[in-house]
């Protein structure tokens, strides 16, 4: 019978329909990877360990940085119920508006894709007060639960600037590094940035099973893929911070920088930026507005002053000029020029105050002679046995950087600047139409550190930390101690020779002990101390003098030397020498016996001061 | 006693180690859905688990009980047992539980029983009773008409419950009937009418562009048969006139038809003339195409009706979502592409026994029942789909082998029941799991977790095996 047949069609189907269902489910898993990846999405909950920040301790292991809790309450949009958002409000010290809008923002993207069984940030840092209150009604919210994190907390109000803030990556840091994730904190400048590494620590990841209702079932794998969090490494810095603290608060009225070093070392003691803040006002949820604040704050409190301001050095600069003859050979120690209270060529003047003449190098350099140092300046350049005036103003410059101008200095801050020591170049543009007719004279402000001379405040006082150890220099660091050890890097133990002999700079060290014993610093002089300064008042188109000093004590194995620039303030041996006679006083003694000084410096007032020089 | 020994003797193990080697399948399956950590012991009646090995303990003395009985008592007592079936399925419908929405089940005790899985035990016994005794004149009208009462009688009431899903299952019953004698042409009827369903759900002015094919595929046809090529291009012209003249009218007088109205309004008209001249001259080639044409047309016509009348929302929705008219991520869809995601994650070798993601994260709903293919899949991956999927086609040649062994019509029938009815089950479960047919509540065989099923087919198939085991003796 024909119907028998049909077994065999019957059978054709039984084996057609079974061999659809083995393809599609060949292709299904074993071809297309995507389904993988969305089971992967979907039951994977990676919950990131943060690790705490490493702790910032001072020189002497006083705390300066630590940490703080704060509690980020987060919530999974799709796990949301409908609850008593009045309460909430109340807890969370949020409007009923707010809350409900934010809530119906996360419903809203509900459904769409898997992202709502993922935790989203709903209120961040929230204090331990809230916190408290919170968890207790936890409950009551479901969907909700709060994520613990640390935030920074400042011990003491001070080094602002060298320290730096922290805050949230944003999507620059993000491709920079691929450690990063959005919500996470990085070091955005000064200690915090340069050391963000050392600091952060390693993140580490607990990835656990969730279920369908996107409540944890166990370890994903059995933990396979976790990794632990390190904590980051404490870093102790060079900084002494009683030192820190008191330059802050004698240059709390003026707008400049105070740079301090141990030249043995290069270790930095104090950096100043002034104005400064309160580092705390740049951590938890007020940092955003406060950092609008100060960024539009006209005296710029947020730049920092001691390393990225280039300043005209003004006569301090003059020791460096010396230096620089003496090894060319245009200037010996017993070179005397007069000064008939000033430098006049032709319709050329440069003035100068009242001293005795004619004078040495060593006399030059106490009484601050701007004659002495022109005719040092012009000798150099002018120098016919070493070149025309191009070259020697090549040599002069090669020499200058030698002495840590013009460049940077390396130290460990991502925000330190290079100033300016103006390129022969610059110089061909400028004023030369040929290069063949260079001409001193049209340097000469340079000689006394202005024109377009410009030198960080840190430059400054490695300047004179180099001339305290007679011609060497350690860079500048603030990194001590990583976790305790002495694993500073080599390159802060290197000594750094400059390319004028060590020989020349007993001279120029007699000269800035002359101007404190008895010259323009005197009023500054410290006793029982030997100090050697070198004041300095810059010219400042846009207003009053800049007022600078750089020192360094005491005279024979000198342990600090510092630099001082201050804005608009007048003469150095005013305002700048005292503030680092005192600092000198106070780190050397542990005391300061003047308080008629510390007075003179808190009670300046910029304004007052303008109107009188006018 | 003598005959209950060669029936033991001749029962196909093959099949009876295929039976169990799914069983356990399931079982173990159903172990990894359920299991957490924190679960009882393997033997606990709290969980699904525990209570699977009871209905398959129970399931066992079932299938012995089945195959002590002598054969002819299923053959006796077809009639009354569909009668009876029908009553317990009416009963259900007043006095059932009602569980997600459909009233399917009786609460005996703690035990909770779905008749509308034992009625395909039914309907196959009283089906092969009464193609065994009226052997051979399945197409007469009145054998036809009684068939057809006694397969689709209970997806009626089953429909009422409302279960849609396992009233679906009777249309396996139409391999039966091919087997037996329907014509192969009203099975591909059948086929097209699905084809035109979903074209008519699909496309718009469908009906026209039919009506235009058809009545070139009509003079193809006829063509074909009749090689009479005056006719067609007769027939084609007058096609064409009453075009002309219906785009003409419109046109003049800015009646405002679109163009497929005319088309289809041309071809309407066009084949009444057909009708009326083949019916003039004598031509009953042509009346039959003509005939079928309508039927199409009307049919497209009443796919809107039938689609949004007569289908409920959820199950519009299904068949929506699977033609992808409408995306329904949470919904429907949701179902399916947790379903695919948890299957399409299991890889080659799959993620380890008990070490599914998906499955364990509770992510497909009625994983358990009518999705355990997804455990299958996540944890045993290719290798275990494939596996699963080859024993069941293996297990349906074996039975169809088995039912063209028969020497009589009441077992071959029934075996062929079985057959239809496990393969209805098996691809259309695993092929909704991956996306292949629209999401039908149904479970798979063996496998799914559940007393109801697992009674059910181990009844069905092993009534099947103790028919084939005595099949040398005359049963009607």
């Amino acid at each position: 019978m024909i119907l028998d047949t049909r077994r065999y069609v019957i059978g054709a189907c039984i084996i057609l329909v079974g061999l659809a269902l083995l393809g599609r489910l060949f292709y299904l898993q074993v071809i297309d990877n995507s389904y993988k990846r969305s089971a992967d999405n979907i039951s994977q909950r990676p919950v990131t360990q943060y690790p705490a920040r490493g702790l910032i301790f001072d020189r002497h292991g006083q705390q300066l940085v630590n940490n703080q809790a704060a509690y980020d309450l987060m919530v999974i949009p799709r796990n949301i119920q409908p609850f008593d958002t009045v309460e909430l409000a109340g807890i969370l010290g949020m409007s009923v508006g707010e809350i409900k809008e934010t809530v119906g923002k996360l419903k809203q993207g509900r459904g769409k894709n898997y992202a709502s069984y993922r935790p989203v940030l709903f209120l961040k840092q929230m204090s331990a007060e809230t916190y408290a209150v919170l968890q207790e009604r936890l409950y009551k919210y479901p969907g909700f639960f709060v994520h613990a994190r640390t935030l920074r907390r400042y011990v003491h109000p001070i080094a602002s600037h060298l320290l730096g803030y922290v805050a949230e990556v944003d999507s620059l840091d993000i491709k920079e590094d691929r450690y990063y994730r959005t919500g996470d904190y990085i070091g955005k400048s000064g200690v915090e940035r340069f050391y963000e590494t050392e600091l952060r620590g390693k993140k580490g990841v607990n990835v656990y099973l969730v279920d369908v209702r996107n409540s944890i079932v166990g370890s994903f794998r059995g933990g396979e893929l976790d990794t632990m969090s390190v904590v980051g490494s404490d870093l102790t810095l060079t900084v002494d911070a009683g030192l820190q603290e008191y330059a802050e608060h004698l240059m709390s009225k003026f707008i400049g920088a105070v740079v301090a070093i141990e030249p043995s070392t290069g270790e930095i003691l104090a950096m100043v930026s002034a104005p400064d803040y309160d580092p705390s006002l740049l951590v938890g949820r007020v940092r955003s507005e406060n950092f609008r604040k100060l960024e539009n704050d006209p005296s710029k409190p947020l730049f920092d002053r001691s390393v990225m301001a280039s300043y005209p050095p003004g006569s301090t600069f003059k020791v460096a000029q010396g230096l620089v003859a003496l090894q060319q050979g245009s200037l010996t120690p017993d070179t005397y020029y007069g000064c008939a209270g000033g430098y006049h060529v032709g319709r050329f003047h440069m003035g100068c105050h009242h001293h005795p003449s004619p004078l040495n190098l060593v006399q030059a350099i106490g009484n601050s002679c701007n004659s002495y140092f022109a005719n040092v300046f012009r000798n150099i350049v002018d120098n016919r046995q070493t070149g025309a005036a191009r070259e020697n103003y090549l040599q002069w410059r090669k020499y200058i950087m030698s002495f840590g101008f013009g460049k940077k200095l390396g130290i460990d801050l991502p925000q330190e600047r290079i100033g300016n020591v103006p390129s022969a170049e610059y110089y061909d543009r400028k004023y030369f139409p040929t290069p063949a007719s260079w001409k001193s004279l049209t340097l000469v402000s340079l000689s006394i550190g202005q024109g377009e001379m410009g030198s960080t405040v840190v430059q400054m006082a490695n300047f004179a930390s180099l001339i305290a150890n007679g011609g060497y220099y350690y860079t500048p660091h603030l990194l001590k101690k990583i976790n305790g050890r002495d694993t500073v890097p080599a390159q802060y133990a290197q000594r750094r020779y400059t390319e004028v002999d060590t020989s020349w700079f007993q001279f120029v060290r007699e000269g800035m002990y002359l101007a404190v014993t008895g010259g323009t610093a005197r009023g500054v002089a410290i006793a029982g101390i030997e100090m050697c300064g070198k004041t300095g008042t810059a010219q400042n188109p846009h207003g009053e003098d800049n007022s600078t000093f750089m020192a360094y004590a005491p005279r024979e194995n000198p342990r600090i030397a510092v630099a001082v620039y201050i804005e608009n303030a007048g003469f150095g041996a005013t305002w700048a020498a005292p503030v680092a006679s005192l600092m000198i006083e106070k780190y050397l003694t542990g005391k300061t016996n003047r308080p008629w000084l510390e007075d003179r410096m808190l009670n300046f007032n910029r304004y007052d001061n303008r109107a009188a020089a006018n | 006693m003598q005959r209950q020994i060669n029936s033991i003797n001749g029962i196909d193990w093959l099949t009876v180690i295929l039976y169990a080697l799914m069983v356990l399948m399931g079982w173990l399956n159903i172990y990894a859905t359920v299991a957490d950590e924190q679960n009882a012991g393997v033997f606990s009646l709290s969980q699904r688990y525990g209570k699977q090995l009871v209905w398959i303990v129970t399931a066992i003395g079932l299938a012995v009980l089945v195959c002590l009985l002598d054969p002819r008592f299923y053959s006796s007592f077809a009639y009354p047992v569909y009668v009876f079936c029908m009553f317990v399925l009416i009963a259900v419908l007043v006095v059932g539980k009602e569980v997600n929405g459909a009233r399917s089940w009786f609460d005996i005790g703690s035990v909770r029983l779905q008749p509308s899985e034992f009625a395909k035990v039914a309907v196959s016994l009283a089906l092969a009773k009464y193609l065994g005794n009226y052997s051979g004149k399945l197409m007469q009208f009145k054998n036809l008409i009684l068939v057809g009462i006694i397969i689709f009688l209970p997806p009626v009431f089953i429909i009422l419950q409302p279960d849609t899903g396992s009233s679906l299952v009777y249309l396996a019953f139409l391999i039966v009937l091919y087997r037996e004698g329907l014509p192969q042409e009203i099975l591909l009827f059948g086929l097209l009418t699905v084809v035109l369903f979903i074209l008519s759900l699909l496309m718009q002015n469908v009906q026209a562009y039919l009506a235009g094919g058809l009545i070139l595929l009509g003079f193809t046809v006829y063509y074909l048969k009749s090689r009479q090529i005056k006719n067609v291009l007769k027939g084609l012209g007058v096609f064409m006139l009453i075009f002309s003249i219906l785009f003409t009218v419109n046109f003049l007088a800015e009646i405002g038809f679109d163009i497929h109205e005319i088309l289809l309004g041309a071809a309407l008209t066009a084949s009444v003339i057909f009708v009326a001249y083949s019916i003039v001259r004598r031509l009953p080639n042509i009346r039959t195409i003509i005939l079928f044409i309508l039927c199409a047309l009307v049919f497209t016509f009443s796919v809107d009706f039938v689609f949004t009348k007569m289908l409920g929302s959820h199950q519009q929705k299904r068949i929506q979502v699977m033609l992808g008219i409408e995306s329904d991520p949470l919904g429907i869809e949701y179902n399916v592409d947790q379903s695919k995601i948890a299957i399409g994650s299991g890889g080659l070798t799959g993620k380890g026994y008990l070490q599914g993601t998906q499955v364990r994260g509770k992510f497909i709903p009625e994983q358990s029942t009518d999705f355990i293919f997804c455990t299958i899949g996540e944890e045993w991956g290719f290798a275990g789909t494939a596996v699963t999927v080859i024993l069941f086609i293996v297990l349906l040649l074996r039975l169809v082998y088995i039912a063209e062994r028969q020497r009589s019509v009441f077992g071959r029938v029934y075996s062929y029941c079985v057959v239809s009815i496990l393969f209805f089950h098996y691809a259309i479960n695993i092929g909704m799991t991956i996306d292949l047919v629209p999401v039908i509540g149904i479970p798979l065989p063996f496998f799914s977790y559940g007393g109801s099923s697992l009674w059910a087919f181990t009844v069905l198939l092993f009534i099947m095996l103790r028919l084939d085991a005595s099949r040398n003796e005359y049963i009607r």
